[in-house]
């Protein structure tokens, strides 16, 4: 029987990797994940779990680990947020490249300066062209389940990709809520042993992993990586499918709520799709017609549900916690990508709010509504605003 | 010029690694190191004067690629595919029967 126990996200996050059975586990702690390679040596420690623990001194190093790990052929995990994640930039493209499939939990956190450690998506965002799948988890049952999600798409033959599941800085990772531990028979019915193909050591077959790759070679070599990726979305939902049969859980690239009818639909990722739900409640039983839609996966970008759901509406708000200088929020410049040649589409805004953990409140939802309504009634309106900013002390 | 003493296995493995690119450019078959030129980037070649060579092997000791074999005389012989152009043979050549000369493609 599937075990109900109230935990954190850490705590989530640290029992998917559990359940998954990793061979080698490499972590540097950094607010807010801390908990997460903290509960996982825990579980090592105790007996519960047969993986390698790497301590390092920099999460340089903890992905560098993982790459080793994952490159002599075994199942591999990690953790980490924010100024983490971007001291691991270089290897994770090395990781994408080399097509290893290392599952990492993300708790999403703003990067620096200044110095801060509260949720917003910067960290994960800027990371999106290394070649990284990313799912961004709305409750800890999500984180949970995304990780588990995660290295069965990642170790598909057809993706051979490293995956990241990203969850929101405090509002989950330090959040405690009720999360279905799934048995571990099913778990490994799931997922099965992770046998690897491709890149694995064996003294009686050597390989070279990670060779000079010269412009006779380089292009093609990337060009596996877009073609991983591209087959990615079909694996993904392959994947979504048989984890509902299994689990009972549904999970979709776009998941909807009340869009039907809409005219306004406020399209984001993470946590915020949760207060979004509530917020269109309300404005329901005010007569307002508005949907919420929240992106599970970023990468592959989900480009036919994003045009799909463009038709159902006739303004698409787009509210995201990450901010790409110089032409706005990065989900609203990649949804307008997915739009461009569609000859009927809606308006689309972009909404940068809640960065560095600024609350995103009923009142800030309402003045998206607000901005949406005129530009539904033919009003020029700014393309990018930022919502909650303190005007005043500019 | 004298061939290169890899050439077999070179044909081999260009023949195998150009066939398909591997997930993840993983290269199964060992020795293509040698598949991949590398004196595409020289700027100064070494210019042999075989009249001035008194067939010490410095240079053919001292090329640290190495891209110098040695013909049936023991002269040496530059191998342009691998040379990348440092000059330590011209450097070592106590005859001065390299001249490192610049490089137009
Ligand atoms: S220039 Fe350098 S690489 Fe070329 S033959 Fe001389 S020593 Fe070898
Ligand atoms: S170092 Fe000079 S003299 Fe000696 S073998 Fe080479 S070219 Fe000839």
């Amino acid at each position: 029987m599937p075990m109900r126990k109230v935990m954190k996200g850490n705590e989530a996050a640290a029992w998917a990797a559990k359940l998954a059975k990793p061979k080698v586990v490499a972590a540097f702690p950094i607010t807010p994940s801390t908990l997460v390679p903290e509960k996982i040596s825990e579980f090592v420690a105790d007996g519960e779990m047969d993986a390698e623990f790497i301590k390092v001194e920099s999460e340089h190093s903890a992905i560098s680990a993982c790459v080793g790990a994952s490159a002599a052929g075994v199942r591999t995990f990690t953790a980490t947020a924010s100024q983490g994640l971007a001291l691991m930039h270089e290897i994770l493209f090395i990781a994408a490249g080399m097509r290893l499939p290392i599952v990492m939990a993300i708790g999403n956190r703003a990067l620096s300066a200044p110095i801060n450690i509260w949720n917003d998506w910067q960290d994960t965002i800027s990371e999106r062209d290394t070649g990284w799948i990313q799912f961004y988890a709305e409750n800890n049952q999500e984180a949970l389940d995304l990780i588990l999600i995660a290295f069965k798409v990642a170790e598909d033959e057809r993706v051979l990709l490293p995956a990241m599941v990203g969850f929101d800085a405090f509002i989950l990772t330090h959040t405690v809520e009720p999360v279905e531990i799934p048995d571990q028979e099913v778990v490994d019915e799931f997922l099965g042993e992770y046998v690897p193909k491709h890149a694995y050591l064996d003294p009686a077959r050597p390989i070279t992993q990670g060779a000079l790759g010269f412009p006779a070679h380089y292009m093609e070599a990337r060009y596996t990586v877009w073609e991983a990726m591209e087959n990615a979305r079909k694996v993904i939902k392959e994947v979504f499918d048989e984890f509902e049969k299994k689990f009972g859980r549904r999970y979709h690239m776009i998941e909807e709520y009340k869009t039907d009818d809409a005219e306004i639909i406020l399209l984001t990722m993470g946590s915020l799709a949760g207060t979004l739900k509530e917020f269109v409640d309300k404005k329901r039983e005010e007569g307002v017609k508005i949907g919420a839609a929240k992106m599970t996966v970023y990468r592959p970008f989900p480009i036919e549900e994003i045009k799909a759901l463009a038709k159902k509406t006739k303004v698409l708000a787009i509210l995201e916690k990450d901010i790409s200088f110089g032409i706005g929020g990065a989900v609203f410049a990649d949804t307008s990508r997915a739009l461009i040649n569609e000859k009927e589409k809606p308006i689309v805004l972009d909404f940068i709010l809640g960065l560095g953990g600024r609350d995103v409140t009923f009142e800030n939802l309402e003045e998206v509504v607000e901005i949406s309504k005129k530009a539904l009634e033919g009003e020029k309106v700014e393309e990018v605003n930022w919502i909650g900013l303190r005007k005043e002390i500019l | 010029m004298a061939e290169s003493p890899f050439k077999a296995d070179i044909e081999r493995v260009q023949k195998e690694y150009s066939e398909k690119m591997t997930p993840g450019a993983i290269v199964y078959i060992p020795g293509s190191s040698v598949v991949n030129k590398t004196g595409g980037w020289r700027v100064f070649m070494p210019k042999f004067n075989k009249d001035k060579c008194v067939r010490c092997f410095l240079c053919y000791t001292f090329c640290p690629e190495p891209a110098i074999y040695l013909d049936e005389e023991s002269y040496p012989v530059f191998d342009y595919d691998y040379c990348k152009g440092c000059g330590i043979c011209a450097n070592e050549c106590p005859t001065k029967a390299i001249e490192m000369v610049r490089e137009f493609k």
